[in-house]
């Protein structure tokens, strides 16, 4: 006689092998693999804006310009000019009448994002190229181009999430509205 | 009203809601008027002595048989339209979902809308690691494979890109059509794991706030979301609409934050690092952020606002002859349902409530339609939308006043649509 609970048995056990590990809706599987954060030195390349996640490492606007002048003048140009209002990263006033230019000087409100922002997305046309080293230098040199550190200012883990961006008091947090 | 000889307009001026030819939304659920496309006035029955019908050819011919992955009608063929490309950057930027030519509420897969910020990384799943760590009592991997194992939800929802309608903020664009100004939104059903799940296996630490949320192409690209919304309705989207999530949607795992701007919703995901402070990535404070008229800036502004549009007529089309028009749309809104939609003939001076014609799910689209005689005279049609949390969609004159115009993001504002006497549709400000 077939009967709704031999069904029942019968296709648990033609699922098992596949359903063994999902028991309840209640009882969640969990398959994550332990890793340690040291794992990640490599993986991890956020860069806080209060210094965690820097690399080791330094280096100034001066050393800079020759790896700008190579890796980011195309797009950048030779003093951050651009060659379009994305790629634009040196002047604008967010106080001025007309619709203000906002770049890295006038309108980023972390250093922090600089270096990171490199060292994950630039140069676009060959993302994480650049070494540590290189990532610091860069950085430093589109900061001396805004006029916020001096050429040979070295930039380093301590130095660079410290330096002062203009429009750094201009922004207002919403997170709060979900 | 010019006085129709015709039985069923004479009915039909019974029923004006708003001027300017809006009609009741009861004619389009009534079998009168047919239901579907351009619902224009029939002849009277008997009168057409001149149609003879025949067998077409293609019911002479047997067809092609099954194939592996369907494809629309050679006659039907739909298409995405790409935009701000930079040539010295080719894997940066969007396409835009052809709204005026779709129907009901879903978006096709294939023509879903697209925003890459470094190009659509060819990820090999054996390959791609999913990291939770930061602020957790363990830092987990997960392989593609074992995330397939776990209990997933299946949820309808929108996805808008807080660029979408920026356009209309700068004026112009006379010639603007619903997939060039507006196209930045789909819809789709999304599978996957609540992120909340494998946050609780890592064990997230009191003091934890946010997590940032890393993509695996080649930009690396980052945003920082608050714990909160992580651990109530963000999903890691393995499927879309039944399917894998396609590579340009973020194949093999999407992050996806329903109600929010697009661009949270991570493609590619690789890395959610829980912390205790907003990461501040550069598509958090360089983009994506609203500069006021005071030189202010509005940052993590999350929920998209209520919205809707009419997708016909709309830019580009043409209205042919008097008759009578489904005029449709769709609306949503990142802060619940959408309860009523509204629209207007005459540039927002009337308003009849039109009918909604699909399921009115949280944070997903709905449709909308309303039927409109248009005799001939110039008209300017508009939607408006109100959700369930009671927030009506402002004007553009609105959205102005209140963010002014340097600002380019999170522009929710009424769309006016212009019908000339030649029947022409264009995008007009009024």
């Amino acid at each position: 006689m077939f009967t709704y609970k031999r069904l029942l048995k019968a296709s648990t056990l033609a699922a098992c092998g596949v359903a063994m590990l999902v028991s309840t809706a209640q009882e969640q599987v969990k398959l994550g693999q332990t890793i340690s954060e040291a794992s990640l030195a490599e993986f991890d390349l956020i860069a806080e804006p209060g210094g965690m996640g820097f690399p080791p490492g330094s280096g100034t606007a001066r050393q800079g310009r020759t790896i700008f002048e190579s890796r980011c003048a195309l797009c950048h140009g030779n003093n951050g000019e651009g060659n379009s209002a994305a790629t634009v990263l040196v002047g604008g006033n967010m106080q001025s009448t007309d619709s203000p230019l906002r770049t890295v000087g006038s309108y980023w409100p972390y250093a922090s994002t600089v270096f990171d922002f490199i060292r994950r997305a630039m140069p676009a046309n060959a993302p994480k190229s650049l070494t540590d080293e290189e990532t610091y230098q860069v950085a430093a040199y589109v900061l001396y181009l805004n006029g916020l550190v001096a050429e040979d200012e070295i930039m380093n883990a301590q130095s660079l999430p410290q330096v002062r961006m203009p429009n750094a008091e201009g922004f207002i947090d919403q997170s709060h509205i979900q | 009203m010019t006085k129709s000889s015709k039985g069923q307009n004479k009915v039909l001026d019974l029923d004006r809601v708003a001027a300017n030819g809006l009609l009741s939304r009861r004619h389009l659920l009534s079998a009168a008027l047919g239901g579907a496309g351009l619902a224009m006035a029939r002849p009277v029955i008997g009168q057409e002595p001149g149609i003879k019908l025949e067998i077409p050819a293609w019911s002479k011919t047997p067809g092609p048989g099954t194939s592996p992955y369907g494809s629309s009608s050679a006659h039907a063929r739909l298409e995405r339209q790409s935009g701000f490309g930079n040539p010295l950057y080719p894997g940066g930027g969007a396409s835009r979902s052809p709204l005026q030519h779709l129907q009901g509420t879903i978006t096709p897969n294939s023509l879903h809308f697209e925003r890459h910020h470094a190009g659509i990384p060819a990820i090999d799943p054996a390959g791609h690691k999913l990291v939770i760590h930061g602020l957790v009592r363990q830092p987990l991997m997960f392989d593609y494979e074992d995330l397939l194992k776990y209990q997933m939800v299946s949820k309808i929802y929108f996805l808008e890109c807080s660029g979408n309608s920026g356009a209309l903020l700068y004026g112009g664009n006379p010639d603007g059509t619903a997939q060039s100004l507006h196209g930045l939104v789909s819809c789709a059903e999304w599978t996957g794991i609540p992120l909340s799940v494998l946050l609780e296996e890592a064990g997230v630490l009191p003091e934890a706030r946010w997590i940032a949320a890393v993509g695996g192409d080649a930009a690396s690209m980052g945003r920082s979301i608050p714990l909160d919304k992580a651990m109530d309705d963000s999903l890691l989207a393995l499927f879309q609409n039944g399917e894998p999530v396609r590579p340009e949607q973020g194949y093999p795992i999407r992050l996806f934050n329903p109600g929010w701007e697009g661009n949270t919703s991570v493609k590619w995901l690789t890395q959610i690092k829980v912390t205790r402070n907003p990461l501040q990535f550069r598509d958090e404070t360089s983009k994506y952020t609203d500069t006021l008229p005071d030189r202010s800036s509005l940052q993590f502004t999350f929920p998209m606002d209520v919205k809707s549009l009419i997708t016909s007529p709309s830019g580009q089309m043409r209205v042919t002859q008097g008759g009578i028009y489904r005029v449709t749309g769709i609306a949503w809104s990142g802060a619940g349902s959408i309860r009523r939609v509204e629209v207007s003939a005459d540039g927002g001076q009337t308003w009849g409530d039109a009918l909604i014609e699909s399921q009115q799910l949280d944070k997903a689209l709905i449709r909308f339609s309303i039927p409109w005689r248009w005799d001939g005279a110039p008209a300017v049609l508009q939607s408006r939308a109100t959700d369930s949390a009671g927030n009506v969609q402002p004007t553009r004159d609105a959205v102005i006043a209140a963010k002014g115009t340097i600002n380019r993001y999170h522009n929710p504002c009424i769309q006016s649509w212009g019908v000339n006497t030649a029947g022409e549709v264009t995008n007009v400000y009024v």
